[in-house]
């Protein structure tokens, strides 16, 4: 396979899968925070805390991986990031 | 994401210890007397000549660093301008309220405004970097090819940014006139000042460097008013980790004070008379002429029984503001009557998620808050002014890293809105509920003066409750460095940050509108031959004249105008988001697919806004509009219809289409692969 295709590929791949993680954060944790607020954590209802700060953490965690993983998906097909 | 200490860092260290001192020497000389509109005065001079000073140090007549500031832009620095650019006022100062009113409910918004930022940087940021022209009007023409696409594009990018930048600059206008008394309309054009310090002498370069030296200021605003109540109410000063307790508390409050016997009955009047209000409307025109009647025998009564001269103007009075026909009067007691309706209501609990009281209004509650969470985030991933951003990036890899920046600076804001909302509803449970209205803190009064709290004792026990008590969103951030008892100058710093924010939004959505009409029409379209510099000339008449309609606009205060704000997120990521995304992911997409996709996802989004929210159009003679909403979906969320439906039809449309022509599937994979352009 060309080099091209399989850079796309493994880029297609890694998007899917992080949008699979973003959905199930955005909006399946939230379909269910009535049932998730029974649960307590520091203080909070585990719903609610998933709104206002869990699900926030939860995105920039997903950024930054993509971040790291296409910086070392370029440097393995040795391009500059452009 | 490695991190450099360069000139740039040490310039802006420089200027946040600058602006950390000015806020304590204007604190110093308040303590020594210094007048509080002096202090107001002060923050609105500074800031706004600060920001002048980096326009004219920035200003340019280089095309390219106009449009996008020469490519030039660290990532780190372009996650702080897009934090700035992104938050507006209605960030600043409306969400923490609106989640104080509406509690899990609103937490919508917070989902919405971050979660896009993640689409942002997994479908379009690298792609359009790397395509690398001016616009997003740009993109659709280059990958869809000709001038329609374009011209939709143009036009989408125009609706969603005009309403939105007659909303800043009316911000501005509110802040000035409340902190500094300004007149309102004089508080317009200082703001229109401001804006066009910075972006018609340096477009891009200016605006970004200003943004930066902007969200410096509004997030040192936004959090330390609510860091010191924090400390106050804890003792621990990061509301964002402690606020738990406090919400627990909260409701401890809650299930104590709204079942007590007297907010029952407070909440059992405000039902009577909203259904007073009800039966009056129904009867119209009996009622009013009912109303007149009653009146006018009262001061005849007055005038025999020669009663006091002020007795009888009173009653005068009040004949005199009766509505003067049956329109008005529908309309004045509608509002009066949903007025009363809501102090009726049940309050809820903050933190419960979709209160209702059957499975089927719960249910609604559901798809309400994940459609609404729906338009904003993919709103958010096709706002034209958010996505030019990332094309003023050095390389595709700063373009990605600076997404990554942009939600960290903005988490920063919308992680402590929240807890703005926890820390004022305990501050009204513990000192407001069930206090003697003769005894509540200064601040209520002092607010109320302007119309941003109303109280009204309906069952005259001399003590307010929970249900008398009316807030204004906008009054839960300003208010809160009064609430903790803090020296004025936290509110001229609160002024500044809302300020800031205000400006930096507005900024970048003119750049937008300046660059969609300058760059896409005029240049692309009508005269490609034009020189460098006539395009500059151009685009900076565009954004003159822009700036001044809009401020023209604002100045008249148009009610409909500002709640059409909402609308912008729905507009936007039906006209955008299923053009760009499929384009970039989807070779097959051709130009009749988008130019109809395009068409009928914005087409559809306005039929359902517009038909959901208004019953008549006058100046277009229109009336009977009004329709049920589909599946009970809000207007606000009219997008989730329309994208889905632009993104069917792009597909199908292009299907039953021909494919795409070879050199438009090389710009798909050139886009797609890591390989530099030049």
């Amino acid at each position: 396979m060309p080099a091209r295709e399989e850079y796309w590929r493994r880029t297609r791949r890694l998007t899917l899968m992080l949008l699979v993680v973003w959905v199930l954060v955005t909006y399946v944790v939230s379909w269910f925070a009535r049932d998730l607020n029974s649960v307590v954590v520091l203080g909070f209802p585990l719903g609610f805390y998933m709104a206002a700060q869990g699900s926030l953490f939860v995105y920039v965690a997903i950024v930054w991986y993509y971040c790291r993983a296409m910086n070392r998906l370029d440097g393995e097909f040795k391009v500059d990031g452009n | 994401m490695s991190f450099r200490m360069t000139r740039l860092h040490r310039y802006y260290g420089l200027y946040t210890a600058g602006f950390v001192l000015l806020v304590i020497a204007l604190a110093v000389l308040e303590e020594h007397g210094m007048p509080a509109r002096w202090i107001g005065y002060a923050f609105l001079f500074f800031t706004i000549a600060m920001y002048a000073f980096i326009g004219i140090m920035s200003r340019t007549s280089d095309v390219s660093e106009y449009y996008v500031a020469g490519r030039r832009i660290p990532a780190m620095f372009n996650g702080m301008a897009t934090g700035a650019d992104w938050m507006s006022a209605a960030s600043f100062i409306g969400l923490a309220g609106t989640l104080y009113l509406s509690g899990y409910q609103g937490l919508a918004y917070v989902l919405g405004w971050t979660g896009g930022f993640v689409l942002v940087a997994l479908l379009l940021a690298p792609y359009l970097r790397r395509f690398g022209e001016y616009t997003i009007p740009d993109f659709l023409g280059a990958r869809y090819g000709g001038n329609t696409v374009r011209l939709v594009g143009v036009a989408a990018a125009i609706l969603a940014s005009f309403v939105y930048v007659v909303a800043q600059i009316y911000g501005v206008g509110v802040i000035t006139s409340r902190f500094v008394s300004l007149q309102f309309e004089i508080g317009v054009f200082v703001g229109l000042a401001g804006i066009l310090v910075c972006s018609f002498l340096g477009g891009m370069r200016a605006v970004t460097w200003t943004q930066v030296a902007q969200y410096v200021i509004l997030i040192i605003a936004y959090i330390t008013p609510v860091a010191i109540l924090s400390y106050k109410v804890t003792g621990v000063p990061v509301p964002q980790l402690v606020y738990g307790q406090v919400l627990q508390e909260v409701t401890r409050l809650e299930n104590k004070l709204f079942d007590l016997p007297q907010e029952v009955e407070a909440r059992h009047l405000f039902q009577v008379r909203a259904e007073m209000y009800a039966e009056k409307i129904v009867r119209l025109p009996h009622s009013l002429n009912e109303e007149r009647q009653v009146l006018a025998e009262r001061i005849n009564q007055l005038k025999a029984s020669d009663a006091q001269m002020k007795d009888i103007v009173a009653v005068e009075r009040q004949r005199r503001d009766l509505p003067h026909d049956v329109d008005q009067a529908r309309i004045r007691w509608e509002s009066l009557m949903f007025a009363s309706a809501a102090r009726a209501s049940p309050p809820t609990h903050h933190a419960e998620a979709f209160p209702a009281d059957s499975p089927d209004k719960r249910w609604q509650l559901q798809v309400n808050f994940l459609t609404l969470v729906f338009c904003l985030t993919i709103g958010t991933a096709a706002l034209p002014h958010v996505l030019m951003r990332y094309y003023t990036t050095p390389t595709v890899k700063e373009a990605r890293d600076s997404v990554f920046w942009s939600l960290c600076f903005i988490l920063l804001l919308y992680v402590t809105a929240p807890a703005y909302a926890v820390f004022a509803k305990y501050e009204v449970f513990t000192h407001l509920a069930e206090i003697p209205i003769a005894k509540l803190p200064g601040w209520v009064a002092a607010w109320g003066k302007v119309g941003l709290i109303t109280i009204e004792d309906i069952n005259g026990d001399g003590i307010l409750q929970l249900a008398e008590l009316t807030l204004n969103p906008d009054v839960i951030v300003l208010a809160t460095p009064e609430i903790a008892g803090m020296p004025y100058v936290i509110s001229g710093l609160v002024a500044a940050g809302a300020l800031a924010a205000a400006l930096s939004t507005a900024d970048g959505l003119l750049l937008t509108i300046a660059g969609s009409l300058s760059h896409d029409v005029y240049y692309r379209i009508m005269q490609p031959q034009a020189s460098a510099q006539l395009r500059l000339v151009i685009s900076k008449s565009v954004l003159l004249l822009t700036a001044v309609l809009a401020a023209m606009l604002a100045a008249q205060k148009p009610g409909t105008i500002l709640s059409m704000v909402a609308w912008a997120f729905s507009i936007a990521a039906s006209a955008f988001f299923p053009a760009l995304v499929l384009g970039i992911f989807w070779k097959r997409a051709n130009r009749q697919g988008a130019v109809a996709g395009m068409l009928v996802g914005l087409c559809l989004t306005l039929y359902y806004l517009v038909r959901v929210e208004f019953d008549s159009i006058p100046w277009l003679g229109i009336g009977g509009l009004q329709m049920e909403p589909w599946f009970g979906i809000q207007s606000t969320s009219a997008g989730v219809f329309g994208v889905v439906a632009g993104a069917a039809t792009i597909v199908l449309v292009s299907l039953a289409t021909s494919a795409p022509p070879l050199e438009i599937q090389q710009f798909v994979e050139r886009i797609r692969s890591a390989r530099p352009r030049r």
